[in-house]
């Protein structure tokens, strides 16, 4: 429990109240009165209220979209299912300035929308609550999916058996089963998208912007630390709020239920209806997920003879001092690294966690190590500048900071994994493991570890796929010039040119394809996983 | 509940002994490569032989430079990338106090005022100051910043656009709101792009502090498209550079640099003979690049020393092609590629960095609720 507590103050809590105090302290002396001010201006409201509305919006699309997704994963069994949620779970990974330039070809000009019917979404608020869905299916399909998968049918027909309607089966016994992880992953999809960066500033032009844009403004273009820092405080309470509400409706999901192996649930559609539902989902897949992804390798490709991939491996240009591939890399050593640190931390977490006597405060913590995911990432990186500026803690220049950054966002990811295994692993194995005199470490290793080695793989996997798309965090550290995929892709994009916007497409194909191969690792894992408890990711 | 499940233990062990020699040995690696990078920045106490250099992301160079002057001055230069343009000069504010390193390069004139008054750099008087061109020449009685580079902000075209219909490319601003040209402009937001910025003050330059509002009001009236970043406009919208020709981009005149057009052509496989896109003259406002020497650095004689080097003939002459901006020394050869596909702007667009300090935010604001509501 220390080393996690530790990590996350010093890594996390210290320099997020370094950079606010910065902002609301002068000449010694708190000015709360900044808050006031700053909330009153119209301008500020107005972020709020969109910030708020989107997010509204965009959970309830999302949860409209793919909720049958949902259920088409958990209950039937069809060809190319491995994959499928392999590739659903990609954008997820992906970071914003590249699937940004992909979605416009769906939305955009020239685009399929634009073709078919002449509709063009582009710097409208539709581009983004879409983007939104694009970046957020996964989250439902495999949080609300999982459950689902292990749910038992035979409830249902039990109830269908007993008189009841096929719509008062499903309401009456799946749904209320189902609702705390719909709730679960609504409140996600929520946070992501209360915090949405990328996306409202890629799609939705300079009209729209939420709040951790307008952070990202102040502090990083007009360097007004002190509107920064009230918005960061307003961000946090608005994030606090929903990690807790999520912190509930978890411990709720986590009471007892009948589940079943996910395997023998699931079986091959049967009847019009049925396959008419998967051939629904499968196109939405294609429409709104494949279609942007496939743009981006099309486009890379659009080269004789592989010409933007051979591009990759020269030096010349000076763009980079290394040949752009070296960020493959650079990007996998850093991912490794950060899955590591996100494993120990979170792994630590997590059996701190499970204790029995585990109080009130503990669970807290769970909750609190998620807040990194919904803090803007300019703050933490201007955070660690003026925090971590003394020995021993002088970690400025340091290439470890990258990784570091990167595990805040791995480590809830580890967190929710684990945690929901660990749970399960009955107590009294341990203690008559202990009465048998082993150490608690042989416990650990004999008891736990074996049950929990897929899980423990799941999260490294998810960590290791998650730190490789990390742009936020990556981007606002100073490092030298050793750039990761996402930073690369930044800064070819960045530069007029055909070879330069080419070899941002290869790359960020590339980027692509290394998740996707991480994740249909994970696949493969879940499989053997007979217990299909792995938590919402 | 869940049940547990018996798996072969002897396999697991052995799997697990696997995955953690694994994650060791990568551990280890990793450890050995970052002591190399990081090992160093630690003694920078003075007659240190480390100079550090603090920059933004679009810095670059020939290794073969840089090498050079290592060996000459016997330093070892540690280069950091700080983000883009803004969020360096904003990060080195932060931690002036207890800087990150002994130089920063890349503040522009847009910014140069908010470096200066918040005490960012020490006065030091670069060895060649003197042959700075006059143009480009600031601080001058404090020394405290050094011209390195410059570059123009200006309107670019796409030829074939124009040659097609028989059009004459706009050469101005006052173009730019005719009706022949109505719907083909994009630009960036003013505030969030640094070219957005450049354009909206190459219109305060050119009409004035009054006049500037009453020009954009025609330009708006005439279907100027404002997105978030250049990425965006240049990449996606414009229709004249390869990326938007790919994304179908409909818009043939886009704010970008002047150095565009040769990128445009060195950045082509086949290069071809012209340049697909080219500029429109007199819309262009100059932005300056200064370096300084940061106040509390760690080790001012190397800070110098690495001063004196970004104004050398020969970092100027390298400098084009690794950062597409024009040199400001008298003297230093630009490329031919260079000249041949874009002609620097004969006069463009300037404005006091005190000025722009003065309005910058208000103008910004004015400029949003005028253009953006």
């Amino acid at each position: 429990m220390a080393l996690p507590v530790a990590f996350f103050a010093v890594f996390f809590a210290y320099p997020v109240a370094a950079i606010t105090a910065r902002g609301l302290k002068s000449d010694g002396t708190w000015r709360f009165g900044r808050i006031w001010d700053v909330l009153a201006q119209p301008d500020i409201r107005h972020v709020l209220w969109f910030t708020t509305w989107q997010a509204l919006a965009s959970t309830a699309l999302t949860l409209l979209i793919a909720l049958p997704g949902a259920y088409v994963f958990a209950r039937f069994d069809f060809r190319g299912k491995q994959v499928l949620r392999a590739v659903v779970t990609v954008p997820f990974v992906l970071p914003t300035v590249v699937v940004g330039t992909a979605f416009l070809a769906l939305l955009g000009r020239g685009g399929l929308l634009d073709e078919l019917w002449g509709v063009r979404l582009d710097t409208t608020v539709w581009a983004i609550l879409l983007a939104h869905v694009f970046f957020n299916y996964a989250v439902v399909v495999r949080t609300v999916g999982g459950l689902w998968s292990q749910l038992d049918p035979r409830q249902e027909e039990a109830a269908r058996m007993l008189g009841a309607s096929r719509f008062a089966a499903w309401r009456r016994v799946t749904l209320p089963a189902l609702g705390p992880a719909v709730a679960a992953a609504a409140l996600m999809v929520f946070l992501f998208t209360f915090t949405s960066f990328g996306v409202v500033q890629i799609l939705g032009g300079p009209t729209f912007s939420t709040l951790e844009v307008e952070i990202y403004r102040q502090t990083s273009e007009i360097f007004d630390l002190s509107t920064a820092a009230v918005l960061t405080l307003v961000q946090f309470a608005a994030v606090g709020a929903i990690l807790a509400v999520h912190a509930w409706t978890v411990r709720r999901r986590e009471t007892a239920l009948r589940l079943v192996d996910a395997a023998s649930t699931a079986r091959r559609p049967r009847g019009a209806g049925q396959w008419a539902l998967l051939a629904a989902v499968l196109a939405t897949i294609a429409v709104l997920l494949v279609l942007p992804l496939a743009v981006l390798v099309e486009r890379s490709l659009d080269a004789p003879g592989l010409g933007y991939y051979r591009a990759l491996t020269s030096d010349e240009g000076g763009l980079f001092l290394v040949p752009p591939i070296d960020a493959v890399g650079n990007s996998l050593r850093y991912a490794l690294a950060a899955t590591a640190v996100a494993l120990v931390i979170g792994g630590l977490a997590a059996a701190a966690l499970t204790r029995r006597d585990a109080g009130r405060l503990v669970r807290g913590f769970d909750a609190l190590l998620m807040l990194p995911l919904g803090v803007s990432a300019v703050t933490v990186g201007f955070g660690f500048l003026i925090a971590l500026d003394e020995p021993p803690l002088d970690l400025r220049s340091s290439w470890i900071l990258v990784p570091l950054a990167q595990a805040l966002v791995g480590v809830p990811f580890v967190v929710r994994t684990m945690l929901p295994v660990l749970r399960a692993v009955d107590g009294r194995l341990r203690e008559a493991a202990a009465v048998l005199g082993a150490s608690p470490w042989r416990v650990w290793r004999e008891v736990d570890l074996p049950m929990v080695r897929r899980a423990l793989l799941i999260a490294a996997g998810f960590a290791f796929a998650v730190s490789l798309g990390e742009f936020g965090a990556t981007v606002f550290i100073a490092r030298p010039d050793n750039p990761t995929l996402p930073v690369a892709v930044a800064r070819l994009l960045g530069r007029a040119g055909e070879l330069n916007y080419g070899q941002a497409m290869a790359l960020s194909t590339i980027l692509m394809v290394v998740c996707a191969v991480a994740l249909l690792a994970l696949e493969r894992l879940r499989i053997g996983l007979r217990s299909d408890r792995t938590g919402e990711f | 509940m869940s049940t547990t499940s018996p798996t072969s233990t002897a396999g697991t062990v052995r799997s697990i002994t696997a995955v953690l020699a694994a994650t060791g040995l990568g551990l280890a690696a990793l450890t050995a490569c970052g002591s190399s990078d990081s090992g160093d920045g630690s003694d920078g106490g003075s007659g240190s032989k480390t100079v550090t250099l603090v920059s933004h992301d679009s810095f670059a160079y020939s290794k073969d430079v840089l090498k050079d002057f290592e060996e000459k001055s016997g330093y070892e230069v540690k280069v950091l990338k700080d983000g883009d343009a803004g969020q360096a000069v904003n990060k080195a504010i932060l931690t002036k106090g207890n800087p990150q390193g002994d130089v920063f390069f890349g503040v522009d004139n847009t910014l140069l005022s908010r470096a200066l008054d918040n005490g960012l750099f020490q006065p030091y008087e670069a060895e060649d100051a003197d042959l700075v061109l006059p143009g480009y020449r600031a601080d001058t009685d404090e020394h405290r910043v050094t011209p390195i580079d410059s570059g123009d902000i200006c309107v670019n075209y796409d030829k074939a656009y124009f040659s097609e219909r028989k059009l004459a490319p706009p050469t101005s601003f006052d173009d730019l709101v005719k009706p022949a040209y109505k719907n083909l402009l994009v630009t960036e937001n003013a505030s969030t792009s640094s070219p957005g910025l450049g354009f909206l003050l190459g219109t305060a330059a050119r009409y004035g502090d009054d006049g500037w509002q009453g020009y954009w009001k025609k330009l708006k009236a005439n279907g100027v498209k404002v997105v978030d970043g250049w990425e965006q406009a240049y990449n996606e919208e414009f229709s004249g550079s390869a990326g938007g020709k790919k994304a179908k981009g409909d818009r043939p005149l886009v704010v970008s640099y002047a150095s565009s057009p040769p990128a445009e052509v060195i950045y082509a496989d086949p290069r071809p003979k012209t340049a697909p896109t080219g500029v429109a003259e007199d819309t262009c406002f100059r932005q300056v690049e200064y370096a300084g020497l940061l106040s509390n650095a760690k080790n001012p004689k190397g800070g110098k020393a690495l001063v004196d080097f970004l104004l050398s003939k020969e970092f100027q002459e390298d400098m084009p092609l690794n950062m597409f901006v024009q040199p400001v020394r008298e003297g230093a050869q630009v490329p031919r590629e260079f000249t041949e596909f874009g002609p620097q702007a004969e006069d463009p667009e300037t404005l006091d960095p005190a000025k722009i300090a003065d309005h910058r935010d208000d103008w910004v604001k004015s400029w949003t609720s005028l253009v953006l509501k």
